[in-house]
């Protein structure tokens, strides 16, 4: 398959960018942050997104969905991160109605999709426990009682936890933290005795949730796969959310650095255009390498997803790992480009850098990842 | 069974066939890279079958087209072939300036007479070539070149001197820059001629370079006389096709690192560092190092893959080429200092058979040239910031 979008693909980012840039420009996060909006996000926006078929990209059209694949889920995740739009589809569109739809029951599909499709359902993803991403060290367990499972434990930054209608999560129900064998998944409701969903502002002005559960009682129907048997399951969601993120990431970084090539070319010092300083000119030309590697590694990851789901590991950490380096490159430079102006606040430059902070961390940082390579390639 | 998969299948079954065992090993030593051409010695018997048997079905070349003696691929198939391939180790059978460099200039400069005179050799590893493009006192400044070729009627007379001129002393034949019109600016007083290193007046000289070798050499041309149909394209016009083929160049160095076979890194560096308790090297500085440049190997192979799937689709930025050799060259460079401190003390070794007579040191020291040879990292970023990123006064 080539290593370019397809006219379809091509077709979905101009209409993903065209809605975004007038629905959800910087500005409708600002205006949700300045107005400290109680959920962060606008829930008209996200009908919006299902009708035009965002919320439902991953979910086959017999549940309602667009039954598209993972290419297309990162072709709008890149848009969304040239708006820095808040929005369930990460958590949603992807993570929640991707792992249902690989894994999940038929009940589970019938009960969940189709909602998720129509934008009526928000899921959130809840999977890490410590301050840097780790998954096989879930430690939160789940015990056999009654007729199902009783969870205690902690999860944290779950993405859009605050205003999910259910959650995804991953629960040990044998075995020790650090082992990828016992971990289960199950589909909660956040409303459940014994839950309490704390929301966690973050510095990106995002939304994501610290969750802990006392002897949360679940039914055995709310097994999400098979006991025990959750870890497989996990890596494919993780992967899927890496890729989207990493995908995420290259539109970030990518408008961080158009934003200061337009800069380069317009603000003046010394008599000149700023841009004309070699100094100058060879950083943004090296940054602009760095996105266009990143961008071809983004992409490679995204096919192998579709492609072979199962072997795509290796390539979806080549991804991230890139994804979070190049942009974080992209916002520092930014930042130093954009001089005294990109660290006021009035101007747009700082929520890039904010959003990639947290892209770079989500679902393992660049450290992660090369750890990752390292142990794939057994070294 | 689509087309392609078929396709897939003949060919694992003919590479499988074809491809001798020998040739299905990494390349140890430069030595064994086989470059073709008249003087050419193969360096085994095995090595002249798979050259043969690969020219025959023009898959030295691809996706050439077959009227060339190319292999008449499709960019899916050559894929396939490439992929198939490495998925049995084969070496290349054929490394080539003529395939690499000038056929793609003469595929789209060349009159047809040159075209089926010079491809098909090509494609065959008939003639060596070697590229006459830098002077003394014309490095990254390319077009102040200064050495001349006066039109005498039926021939042009060729004097002046070339530098870093890789493996002339070993080349059949010269692709080369000269000035045909001193009072024009100097981008318009360029032509490019092609003609035969056994010819009266020519000399080479290698220079012995920090790695103890000399693959560059200075050329010179004395009185050189060269047939006027030997000039490609037209006359005073040959900087259009300089600035081509150098993409092609740029391409070729960028992906360079990626052919040198050898042990994986991390391997080197277990044997020198040691394992953990767990499987992983005992430095862990070294190991995320490794695993770094890995990642932007890994990347770099897909930018490649993806370079070549734009351009066929008529969406590529020529300038992208400077995108693959700043990036390429600048990460070999950064992939050879790992495996020099990977390999230790083992790897200083200069002169003893246990580091191959200093050969990762040799390999180290030659990288140093990527970043410069084919225009240098700076000149890479200049083209980018101005063809790309339009940049004022770039």
């Amino acid at each position: 398959m080539p290593l370019v979008l397809n006219d379809e693909q091509g077709l979905l980012r101009d209409s993903a960018r065209g809605f975004l840039a007038k629905n959800a420009p910087v500005s409708h996060l600002r205006k949700l942050r300045d107005q400290r909006d109680e959920t962060g996000f606008s829930r008209a926006l996200w009908k919006q997104f299902a009708e035009m078929g965002f919320a439902g990209i991953l979910i086959p059209e017999e549940f309602g969905g667009a039954g598209l694949g993972y290419v297309e889920a990162g072709v709008v995740m890149e848009e969304i991160g040239r708006t820095l739009t808040p929005s369930p589809f990460l958590s949603t569109a992807l993570l929640c109605a991707g792992t249902i739809a690989r894994a999940g029951s038929e009940a589970q599909k019938k009960e969940h999709l189709g909602k998720i499709a129509a934008g009526e359902r928000i899921g959130a993803f809840a999977i890490d426990e410590h301050s840097k991403h780790n998954p096989a060290q879930i430690a939160l367990s789940a015990k056999r009682s009654g007729n199902g499972f009783s969870l205690n434990g902690a999860k944290g930054i779950v993405v859009d936890g605050h205003v999910a209608d259910f959650l995804i999560v991953a629960a040990r129900t044998s075995g020790e933290p650090g082992e990828t064998k016992g971990i289960t998944l199950f589909i909660v409701d956040p409303k459940t005795k014994g839950i309490e969903t704390e929301r966690t502002i973050m510095v990106d002005s995002h939304n994501a949730a610290r969750i802990s559960f006392d002897n949360a009682q679940v039914n055995a129907d709310a097994v999400l796969g098979e006991v025990d048997q959750g870890w497989k399951i996990i890596e494919g969601a993780l992967n899927v959310g890496r890729a989207a993120v990493a995908s995420e990431l290259v539109g970030a970084g990518e408008e961080a650095f158009a934003r200061t090539a337009n800069y380069l070319k317009e603000r003046k010092q010394f008599g000149k255009r700023i841009g004309e300083f070699q100094a100058l000119q060879h950083r943004a030309a090296h940054l602009y390498c760095e996105i266009e590697i990143t961008r071809a590694a983004v992409l490679k990851a995204l096919q192998t997803l579709d492609e072979h789901f199962d072997h795509a590991g290796s390539i979806v950490s080549v991804a991230k790992a890139r994804a979070g380096a190049s942009a974080t490159l992209a916002v520092q430079e930014a930042m130093q480009m954009h001089g005294g102006f990109g660290m006021t606040d009035e101007f747009d430059i700082g929520f890039f850098m904010k959003r990639v902070r947290v892209g770079q961390e989500l679902f393992g940082d660049s450290n992660f990842h090369a750890d990752q390579l390292a142990r794939l390639n057994r070294y | 069974m689509s087309d392609l998969e078929v396709f897939r299948k003949e060919t694992r079954a003919w590479l499988e066939k074809n491809c001798p065992p020998e040739m299905r090993k990494p390349v140890q030593s430069e030595e064994e890279i086989c470059w073709g051409g008249r003087k050419w010695k193969f360096h085994s018997e095995a090595q002249r079958v798979w050259l043969e048997r690969m020219a025959e079905k023009g898959w030295t070349v691809p996706e050439w087209p077959k009227e060339y003696c190319g292999g008449g691929l499709s960019r899916e198939e050559a894929k396939i072939l490439q992929k198939e391939m490495r998925a049995l180790g084969c070496r290349s059978p054929l490394d080539s300036f003529g395939i690499w460099m000038l056929g793609p200039a003469l595929l789209k400069y060349g009159s047809e007479e040159q075209k089926r005179e010079y491809l098909p050799q090509i494609v065959q590893g008939k003639i060596r070539w070697c590229q006459g493009y830098s002077e003394p006192n014309a490095g990254s400044d390319l077009a102040s070149l200064a050495t001349k070729a006066e039109d005498k009627g039926n021939h042009f007379l060729v004097n002046g001197q070339k530098i870093w001129t890789s493996y002339a002393d070993k080349a059949d034949w010269i692709f080369c820059l000269v000035r045909t019109d001193f009072s024009a600016p100097k981008h318009e007083g360029i032509s490019f001629i092609l003609f035969d290193m056994d010819s009266k007046g020519v000399s080479t000289k290698p220079i012995l370079l920090i790695s103890g070798k000399s693959p560059f050499c200075e050329t010179f041309f004395d009185n050189v006389e060269v047939p006027k149909k030997n000039l490609v394209g037209q006359l005073n016009k040959g900087w259009e096709i300089a600035k081509y083929l150098l993409t092609h160049e740029r391409a070729m160095i960028g992906g360079m690192g990626l052919r040198a076979a050898g042990r994986p890194v991390s391997q080197i560096a277990a044997d020198s560092v040691g394992l953990d308790a767990e499987g992983r090297l005992a430095d862990p500085v070294l190991r995320g190092k490794i695993a770094e440049v890995s990642i932007d190997e890994m990347a770099f192979v897909f930018a490649l893959e993806r370079a070549g799937d734009l351009a066929k689709a008529g969406q590529a930025n020529p300038a992208f080429s400077s995108v693959l050799k700043y990036y390429g060259s600048e990460l070999n460079k950064r992939r050879h200092e790992l495996l020099m401190a990977a390999g230790g003390s083992a790897a200083l070794e200069w002169e003893s058979p246990r580091s191959k007579q200093g050969a990762l040191a040799r390999a180290w020291l030659r990288t140093k040239a990527n970043s410069i040879e084919g225009g240098t990292s700076e000149v890479q970023l200049n083209i980018v910031a101005k063809r790309i990123l339009d940049l004022p006064g770039a």
